[in-house]
């Protein structure tokens, strides 16, 4: 519960950072942050009471076949937001990337990180 | 001052349309049917333990293979926004002594480990997007420490190519082997004992040649930053 909040809290943030900022680079900050509230609330919806990794080693089955198993099942979150969030920040990772090679392309060619200085781009 | 108030106004209303998922959200006492399915499927059908590396290798196959293609767009941006122009040097220094010192001793480390997590992807927290961007730290350490590190892009192209190639293939044998249905299925392989490094079928394999996909992948990004990055 207090995940899911601060998650909703990091996305709004977010959003005002990259709203309200000037600075290309702060506007990719506030997407960063907006990215990682939003991972915060997936793992936070797949959350289950006193639920541990979903990695079922010896420790958790106690014995090395499936004959526990539905022991093991009642212990462990749900694995599915946790596959999700995974791939999503090497995605996140790889889109950052990009952003900020468009801030470099940018400088390169007005010599500033305003975004008021490309006003005239929009197409 | 009228900009601020339209923005004040948008990120209220945005949290009144978030505010009753939070309100009515009530952490679940157990697993729904689905994820518990995933849980035991994974033990009975697939023998890996980690049950997070099944459904992104197959259950959810399907999606990480889009994941991948993501991944590869997004890094392709990248070299495209920042090619090399020829003959302009970037104004980097080498690093400090003990950089160079601790990268020469650590890299190699780093990359070695970056290979045990993807290879142990299925019986450990671990797998192949994690070892990736190890891999890939690596390289950002060596490419931090000294200018005249080079990598080859050949190697780089060859290696990120040929791994996407081949998790292709394997999912395209599923079908072949075992039927219509069996895409991405890695039961092509035998299962193995439980716990020990060849288990869960192809399932290792596929999450190498994803590591070293990511890995290249990631590798590449941080050296057209590196080269285009600094100041002219």
């Amino acid at each position: 519960m207090i995940m899911l909040v601060s998650g909703f809290l990091l996305v709004l943030i977010g959003i005002w950072a990259m709203l309200t900022r000037k600075n290309i680079i702060r506007i990719i900050i506030g997407f960063s942050i907006l990215d990682t509230g939003i991972h915060l609330i997936i793992v936070a919806v797949g959350f289950v009471k006193g639920g541990t990794a979903p990695i079922l080693d010896n420790a958790l089955l106690r014995v090395p076949t499936s004959v526990d198993l539905s022991a093991a099942v009642s212990r462990v979150v749900d694995p599915l937001p946790s596959a999700l969030v995974l791939t999503a920040i090497v995605i996140g990772l790889a889109v950052t990337a990009l952003l900020l090679s468009f801030a470099i392309r940018l400088h390169k060619y007005g010599r500033s990180l305003d975004i008021d200085v490309y006003e005239e781009q929009k197409w | 001052m009228i900009k601020y108030i339209l923005i004040f106004i948008a990120l209220v209303g945005l949290a009144w349309l978030l505010w009753p998922l939070t309100k009515d959200f009530s952490t679940p006492e157990q697993l729904n049917s689905i994820a518990s399915q995933y849980v035991s499927g994974s033990v009975t059908d697939l023998n890996s333990p980690n049950v997070v590396t099944s459904i992104v290798v197959t259950y959810r196959g399907l999606d990480t293979l889009g994941e991948v293609t993501v991944l590869f767009l997004a890094t392709a941006g990248v070299g495209f926004l920042l090619k090399k122009k020829s003959g302009s040097r970037s104004q980097r220094r080498d690093g400090s002594e003990i950089l160079q010192s601790g990268a020469g001793f650590l890299a190699p480390l780093i990359m070695l480990f970056g290979v045990y997590v993807f290879t142990h992807g299925h019986l450990s927290p671990g797998g192949g997007f994690q070892g990736g961007v190890l891999i890939a730290s690596g390289v950002l350490l060596m490419v931090m420490a000294s200018t005249s590190f080079r990598f080859s892009h050949l190697l780089i192209q060859l290696t990120e190519s040929l791994s996407g190639i081949a998790y292709v293939i394997i999912a395209i044998l599923g079908v072949i082997l075992l039927g219509a249905n069996h895409f991405l299925d890695p039961r092509i392989l035998p299962l193995g004992n439980w716990l020990s490094l060849f288990s869960a079928g192809a399932i290792p394999v596929i999450y190498s040649f994803l590591g070293l996909k990511v890995g290249a992948e990631l590798s590449a990004v941080i050296e057209s930053l590196s080269a285009d990055g600094g100041e002219e």
